[in-house]
């Protein structure tokens, strides 16, 4: 048993490192991790500790805090930025069916994409959106915290290999044409068509230290909300809440729900499975 | 060797091809009263939503459910990992899910599930693996050794694909390998003397 007291201590001694490693990338970069859950982040951090060839955690913060660029990685490490075309398709339909004919009720439309990652949700709703001809009046927000990402959205080419994942995804969606209308292939990428891109602005926003965004029709924030903790959770729902118009939508990933965010009465359920809310005009 | 004085506080348990028998074969096994929470990780086609966790609760005396994020990991319960999420376990004893990348080309992982539950429950931690075809989880099966939990593996003779139990009993790290049977038996034994 000696020996798995002593691993034990180091058990220990991670959670305060992560705990100090936490506080240096917030106060020294201003991302602000420390409300995220912890069990992921250890995993993550424990990973780039040992990849790296380090000792420690502790090693890893002196690393971050004094060579440059080095936070980059970081921010990879621990925003995960998995993604793809029409993910969920159900999700694609019951949004097609239930909010656009509503909101094609509005003049004009605004779309706010939390946590947008490298795009490929964004242009997703862009062909959504074209083919029940909405696209041109509606302006769509696409923003994540992580500028890396949002680098390679606003390109809008994605490796070829996905493309099958894509298009069957796209049919599963409701997609009403051929998938391979809105790309070209070149070499082993596809580019999006460039037209779906009019009406995107891809920006910067942290959704833990920034304020509200817009006034918006309909806010999508899947698999984001997963990261944190309730109280987060909760801060987050908040903000969403005032960045919506009274009887806006908001769509979240399908693990996420409102149950622990003291907010759910302010919302009617639109679809329970794929978390669809619609936010009540009281 | 002392007999150990505490009690096993969970049970994790990993497994791929073969795995729906072998877990209705142990679950089953179960009394209603069975007080150790168990956390479950099958690998599994990505679109197979709930059906597992539906049809293991219906073969079973105990609660069976797929999990979801912020599930407090209590008595007398069974979680299965969602297809395509992995399942990681919080110092507060709740879930918590991601989408992050694959591992052992597996979402949801069995290491990811084994380290993270090792490192709350510690020495109170059973660690199980059952049939499959490929090594995630032989990792896992380390770090719960390392810190002091019981880990089993089921014999690779009776699993109905052997790698995974084979893999995890070549890192040097399984205490007890076992037949199916005797699994459940032990962890019934283990869960009403829960000091011995
Ligand atoms: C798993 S991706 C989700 C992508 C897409 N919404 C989907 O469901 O496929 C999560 C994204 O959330 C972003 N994210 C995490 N924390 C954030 C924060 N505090 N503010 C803004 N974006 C955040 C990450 O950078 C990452 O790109």
């Amino acid at each position: 048993m000696t020996n798995s007291k002593e691993y034990h201590r180091l058990l220990d001694l991670q959670e305060l490192e992560v705990d100090l490693f936490l506080h240096a990338l917030n106060s020294q970069f201003g991302y602000d991790f420390r409300e995220y859950n912890k069990a992921h982040i250890i995993r993550r951090l424990v990973f780039r500790t040992k990849a790296l060839g380090l000792n420690s955690i502790t090693e890893l913060q002196h690393k971050l805090l004094h060579e440059k660029g080095f936070i980059e990685t970081i921010l990879r490490d621990l925003s995960i930025s998995v993604t793809e075309m029409f993910r969920d398709p159900s999700f694609y339909i019951r949004i097609r069916k239930e909010v656009l004919p509503i909101l094609k009720t509005y003049p004009y439309i605004k779309i706010w994409h939390a946590g947008c990652a490298t795009g490929e949700e964004v242009y997703s709703f862009a062909i959504m959106l074209q083919e029940e001809k909405l696209l041109d009046r509606t302006q769509i927000y696409a923003t994540d915290f992580n500028p890396i990402v949002l680098e390679t959205a606003r390109k809008g080419i994605y490796p070829i290999a996905r493309i099958k994942d894509y298009t069957s995804n796209y049919q599963a969606a409701g997609g009403t044409r051929s998938f391979s209308d809105y790309y070209i292939a070149k070499y082993d990428s596809v580019i999006l068509d460039q037209r779906l891109r009019t009406n995107i602005v891809f920006a910067e926003h942290n959704l833990v230290t920034d304020s509200v965004f817009t006034e918006a029709h309909l806010i999508v924030c899947r698999n984001v909300l997963i990261y944190f903790n309730k109280s987060l959770q909760a801060k987050v729902v908040a903000l969403f809440k005032n960045s919506l118009i009274k009887g806006g939508y908001l769509g979240l990933g399908s693990k996420e729900s409102l149950m622990f965010t003291g907010l759910a009465d302010q919302f009617v359920v639109i679809d329970e499975k794929e978390k669809i809310f619609k936010l009540k005009l009281q | 060797m002392k007999e150990q004085s505490f009690k096993y506080e969970a049970i994790v348990i990993g497994t791929s091809a073969g795995g729906l028998m072998a877990l209705k074969t142990i679950l089953s096994a179960l009394p209603a009263h069975f007080s150790m929470p168990l956390l479950i990780v099958q690998h599994l086609a990505p679109r197979s939503e709930g059906f597992l966790a539906h049809y293991l609760n219906n073969t079973s005396a105990i609660h069976v459910k797929e999990a979801s994020p912020y599930d407090m990991i209590l008595a007398g319960n069974a979680f299965i990992a969602p297809p395509n999420y992995h399942m990681l376990v919080e110092n507060d004893r709740t879930i918590s899910l991601t989408v992050s990348q694959k591992e052992n080309y597996a979402r949801p992982s069995i290491n990811v599930l084994f380290d993270s539950a090792a490192r709350v429950y510690k020495e109170k931690l059973i660690g199980l693996i059952l049939t499959g075809a490929n090594n995630d989880g032989s990792q896992g099966i380390v770090q719960i050794k390392a810190a002091g939990g019981l880990t089993i593996a089921q014999d690779p003779q009776t699993a109905e694909a052997a790698i995974m139990p084979q893999m995890a009993i070549n890192t040097n790290c399984v205490d007890k390998v076992l037949k199916l049977n005797e699994i459940a038996n032990l962890l019934i034994a283990l869960d009403d003397n829960p000091t011995q």
